[in-house]
């Protein structure tokens, strides 16, 4: 790599707008002898003994400046991690970190890069410690350990979460710069766990038991009322995500899903279940994660995701250096089930096209769309929207707020507009 | 013998039928997990509802409040409950339908059991659930008294606070979304 190719942010790298420039590395005229290479690289120690001192150079870029088919490899590691030219990271606050949206592929979301949002701080539990409680309106209380949920039938289903305040500033205008900082508060695993129904039939439900009280053992002990009959069919207790156990920020050892909900129903460190008779009005569905109508109203317990698409490229902050091909790529969801069609429109909402969908395509899961297009040049107003199986159709921003008004803050599904300049910069516009 | 004894369970297995084998439970249940102890719920159970299930032996007056306030709250909310910075707690009654609503436990909180609950189990932010249940009431009672929702002799405990009349207490509407494309319109 080049001192101008270190320079290239991972945006830059993902449009490959300056593939041609990289120099590509050409066979010397004269190899090598396998003495003076064994010289350079080791000396007196041989070529086993090469693996161990290049070993913990592995993720120093000062270690790859030759032609890698003549110098051997790092040996293997225990626990493995990403090409040190890799960068992409989460756009923290204490309290959350957004997901590099323009920087991923694909539906999953890496588990390191998925977002977080905790109310007091990421607890450091003990999984052999760790118990779940379930009570109240049952015929019998029950305590389970972590393993004896993990001895319960299994279920592993890839869906999104998306916390309720993602794009939430935007009620207000135009205020983010990139995708990451204006909707970077979603993100997609593979959840295992153990149905909540399982759980709850150990237990028994008794009789008025409507409502269940989801606690968290982090130091806000999070608390959400959910209503039983609309979430007991697909919740899971969740103990790994993307093939291993759950992240600390994602509620190790144990989380609430609830596929399409929003996410701050998906309780993390869960550590008791309540079954009551009606909701128990806790801070954060009452105070919180309720949405003021322009009436003075207030709305309560709005837990399904609506349709939303937002294009993750070209987005925010980047800039095309090229004319000509452009894959516009995005992602797309629904808490309501499939995305059914995703429409791609580069004249700011006249004119449409339908985007291809990738495989695979899951309800209540991030689903990758991808449209071709050649950018002339000229201005441009990208915009995606998203059409689920139900019909619901993604609205426009001026839709949404002339029936919701600006005082909203959380549920914010409107269509995104990039607008891109004729230098082929990308920005965050209203339209 | 290991090759013989695995060709005896699979025949007998075979002869008595695959349900004996597999069925390890007759009436769907897995029978993991123990029966929790009464004092192993108590321990946990803090949750108030709006109808004060839940509250706690103890009681609270705004003066004591005062002074818990100023020992474990004014330092983020502010002196008043105005200055914050963290969230407002006092003020904003009238500004919900303006165009800068001010939301404050005064002005939007529906219920006077969720201040408890949330101050029982979630503050001081710096060291939560460290508050007694009395502390709790008081500074409860100062809270409501700065917002003009209870006098400056009132005492709180599990009977009254429940009954405290909060002005947002109908102000909030279920879900009626979709609200915007509704399919088929």
């Amino acid at each position: 790599m080049t001192d101008k190719n270190e320079k290239l942010t991972p945006d830059e790298r993902e449009l490959g707008v300056l593939s041609h420039d990289t120099p590509v590395t050409t066979r010397p005229k004269e190899p090598p002898t396998r003495r003076a290479f064994l010289t350079g690289a080791t000396s007196l120690f041989g070529v086993a003994a090469a693996h161990v001192l290049l070993a913990p150079f592995l993720g120093h870029a000062a270690n790859v400046s030759g032609d890698p088919t003549r110098v051997p490899g790092a040996l293997a590691t225990e626990y493995g991690r990403r090409s040190p030219f890799e960068r992409a990271k989460r756009l923290t606050k204490p309290q959350r970190s957004r997901t590099p949206l323009q920087d991923l592929h694909g539906i999953v979301t890496p588990s390191a890069l998925h977002f977080e949002r905790h109310h007091n701080g990421v607890p450091l539990i003990d999984p052999a410690k760790h118990r779940l409680l379930v009570h109240g309106l049952v015929e019998r209380p029950l305590l389970f350990t972590i393993g004896e949920l993990k001895r319960f039938p299994s279920t592993s289903r890839l869906a999104f979460v998306e916390c309720s305040g993602n794009s939430g500033k935007e009620w207000k205008g135009p205020k983010g710069k990139t995708v990451q900082e204006i909707h970077g508060l979603t993100s997609t695993s593979e959840w295992t766990g153990v149905r909540l129904a399982n759980v709850l039939s150990e237990a028994g439900l008794a009789p008025g038991a409507t409502w269940m009280l989801a606690e968290g053992s982090d130091a806000a002990a999070m608390t959400r009322s959910l209503p039983l009959n609309r979430v007991l069919d697909e919740a899971l207790l969740c103990y790994a995500q993307n093939g291993e156990p759950l992240r600390p920020e994602q509620g190790y050892p144990l989380r609430l899903l609830v596929p399409g909900y929003e996410g701050s129903t998906c309780v993390k460190w869960l550590r008791r279940l309540k079954l009551v008779a009606s909701p128990v009005m806790t801070r954060e569905e009452t105070s919180k994660y309720t949405d003021l109508m322009p009436d003075g109203t207030a709305r309560q317990f709005t837990f399904e995701v609506e349709a939303k698409s937002v294009i993750t490229t070209p987005s925010g902050g980047q800039r095309l250096k090229k004319t000509g091909y452009v894959e516009i790529r995005g992602l797309a969801w629904s808490g309501r089930g499939r995305v059914e069609k995703v429409e791609v429109s580069v004249d700011g909402g006249k004119n449409w096209r339908t985007a291809r969908l990738q495989a695979p395509i899951l309800p209540k899961c991030h689903t990758r769309f991808c449209l071709d297009w050649w950018w002339d040049g000229g201005e441009a107003v990208l915009q995606s929207r998203c059409i689920d199986e139900t019909g619901y159709r993604q609205p426009t921003r001026q839709e949404l707020v002339e029936v919701r008004g600006t005082n909203s803050y959380y549920h914010y599904n409107a269509i995104q507009s990039w607008q891109i300049d004729k230098e082929g910069n990308v920005r965050n516009v209203q339209v | 013998m290991r090759g013989q004894s695995l060709l005896f369970v699979l025949l007998v297995t075979v002869a008595v039928g695959p349900a004996d084998v597999w069925a390890a439970s007759k009436n769907g249940l897995f029978h993991l997990g123990r029966v929790a102890t009464p004092e192993e719920i108590q321990a946990w159970d803090i949750d108030v509802a709006p109808g004060g299930e839940g509250l706690p032996a103890g009681s609270g007056t705004v003066e004591e409040g005062q002074r818990v306030y100023a020992k474990h709250c004014a330092g983020c909310h502010g002196a008043t409950g105005v200055e914050g910075p963290s969230p407002k707690l006092v003020g904003g009654q009238g500004t919900l339908a303006s165009a800068h609503p001010v939301k404050t436990v005064g002005s939007y909180w529906p219920y006077a059991t969720t201040l408890f609950d949330y101050i029982y189990r979630a503050m001081p932010f710096v060291a939560p659930q460290s508050l007694t249940p009395h502390q709790v009431y008081a500074v409860t009672a100062w809270i409501l008294f700065q917002n003009g929702l209870l006098d400056k002799a009132a005492v709180l405990d599990r009977e009254t606070l429940p009954k405290v009349r909060m002005l947002n207490r109908t102000g909030f509407v279920p879900d009626p979304r979709p609200d915007v494309n509704r399919p088929g319109s």
